[in-house]
């Protein structure tokens, strides 16, 4: 049976597997932006705390993805389901290129812009919310593209603790040694993350102040 | 803000300042800015001039010593009600580029929360004055030439009518033509405005056009503080120094 068999034959299982997926990543992705961002802009304004939380979710991201999993295991109530589990390793994962780019994308914005802002009697939150943000959108859209394409791959091995998505064609079909399923799995992927590339690169070039 | 008794509207007493690393930007400065006056600080790069200037708006804390503005410490200052009471221009102009040319002029108004007509009228005021063709409102900064750019930096730290104006070589990026049409018409504007002007410039031309006084400024220190009448004559010898070192032709 050839690839396009495969998919035809199991379309609403293969339709299910991408669902399952999209929520991971979309669950994870929404996670991370809410903590990354903020941790983004926390670090723009205290210096200190700069090392320290760089330096951990550059850590989190050496870690294997499997061995990840396999730490956040004995974790309780996350612990208890695949799906929160993968969920909580994909959100770590997709917290350093946010954090990053939140951090870049305001220190890049004009030092003069700023000095003017706040010579113009701007408090802090103006600042941010008004000049800095606008100007550091760009930056941080890009943040979020990265973070959702390595998610969409890294969501495959979702599939090995049990947590579903389209890894699940991916780990049955290298037990099968069965290309077709293996691309029923794998294809699928890479499109979707072509699709959220394109997309969210749309996106960022419309925000990036020209 | 209210005035003072005395007319010194800024008042400089003992301020040094420091970088963190010990080297010293400012030694010990005394100087008195009077109510309506336009003092020229004039020097030549790394002279202390805009150090001088960022010590009025408490964008740089004194390291030692006091700045007053109307007769009160800047660090007993609200720090936004004190920046909201002076205007500020400075040389890159710090436009906000994703902002139009009126909702750049708009912004202090906006942030003390005026009303949306009273802004309205107000930008359209701002740009009548600073000599800008209404119908750039909608413009973006990047879309304007460099001498309208500058003229909007100005309008911007009039917008709330501000007593104090503090600029930083507002018209240093412009060629000379536009320059010195943009100086003329600064000249214009505060012979109706009168505002408490403190400017910074290295050059010695725009120093003598623009000031009541001129402070000379060297390596961090003051070196005299003259009318601009009778500057070019001065019998001071670093005086002398700077205006021969200038030149017999100004060429900025």
């Amino acid at each position: 049976m050839n690839f396009w068999q495969f998919v035809l034959q199991n379309h609403t299982e293969v339709l299910e597997l991408t669902g399952e997926h999209l929520w991971l990543v979309g669950v994870s992705t929404v996670l991370a932006v809410l903590i990354g961002i903020p941790l983004g802009i926390l670090i723009t304004r205290k210096p200190a705390l700069n090392k320290p939380i760089l330096g951990s979710a550059n850590i989190i991201q050496t870690i294997p993805s499997l061995a990840l999993f396999g730490f956040l295991l004995p974790a309780p109530w996350i612990g208890e389901r695949a799906d929160r589990l993968a969920i909580l390793a994909l959100t770590l994962y997709a917290l350093l290129p946010l954090i990053r780019n939140t951090y870049t994308g305001i220190k890049g914005v004009d030092r003069s812009v700023v000095e003017a802002a706040r010579g113009m009697g701007m408090t802090d939150g103006q600042l941010l919310w008004q000049v800095e943000l606008p100007l550091a959108l760009g930056v941080i859209i890009a943040g979020v593209r990265v973070a959702t394409v390595i998610s969409i791959g890294l969501a495959t091995i979702a599939a090995a603790i049990g947590a579903g998505g389209l890894g699940e064609y991916i780990f049955r079909g290298l037990a099968m040694v069965n290309n077709s399923v293996i691309l029923a799995g794998a294809i699928p992927a890479a499109i979707l993350a072509l699709l959220a590339d394109v997309s969210l690169g749309w996106l960022e070039k419309r925000l990036s102040p020209r | 803000m209210t005035s003072v008794a005395n007319g010194n509207v800024i008042e400089f007493r003992n301020v040094s300042y420091r970088l963190s690393n010990g080297s010293e930007l400012l030694h010990n400065l005394n100087l008195e800015v009077q109510i309506g006056e336009t003092l020229v600080l004039l020097g030549r790069s790394g002279s202390g001039k805009t150090t001088t200037l960022k010590l009025i708006n408490h964008l740089l804390i004194p390291s030692d010593g006091e700045v007053q503005v109307n007769g009160r410490s800047t660090r007993d200052w609200d720090v936004i009600q004190l920046r909201r009471g002076i205007g500020y221009a400075i040389q890159d102009v710090g436009l906000f580029p994703h902002f139009t040319v009126a909702r750049n002029i708009a912004v202090v108004p906006q942030i003390e929360a005026w009303p949306a007509d009273r802004i309205q009228g107000r930008v359209q005021e701002l740009m009548k004055l600073a000599g800008l063709d209404p119908q750039l409102a909608g413009r973006y900064p990047r879309e304007l030439s460099g001498g309208q750019r500058q003229r909007v930096g100005v309008a911007r730290a009039l917008a709330a009518d501000p007593p104090i104006l503090l600029m930083d070589e507002p018209f240093g990026a412009l060629d000379p033509i536009t320059r010195v049409e943009v100086q003329r018409e600064f000249l214009a504007l505060q012979k109706r405005l009168h505002k408490t002007v403190v400017f910074v410039t290295h050059d010695l031309r725009e120093a003598l056009l623009l000031g009541t006084r001129i402070a000379l400024m060297e390596a961090g220190k003051l070196v005299a503080v003259l009318p601009a009448k009778e500057f070019a004559g001065s019998p001071d010898p670093l005086v002398a120094q700077y205006i021969a070192a200038f030149g017999p032709e100004p060429n900025t």
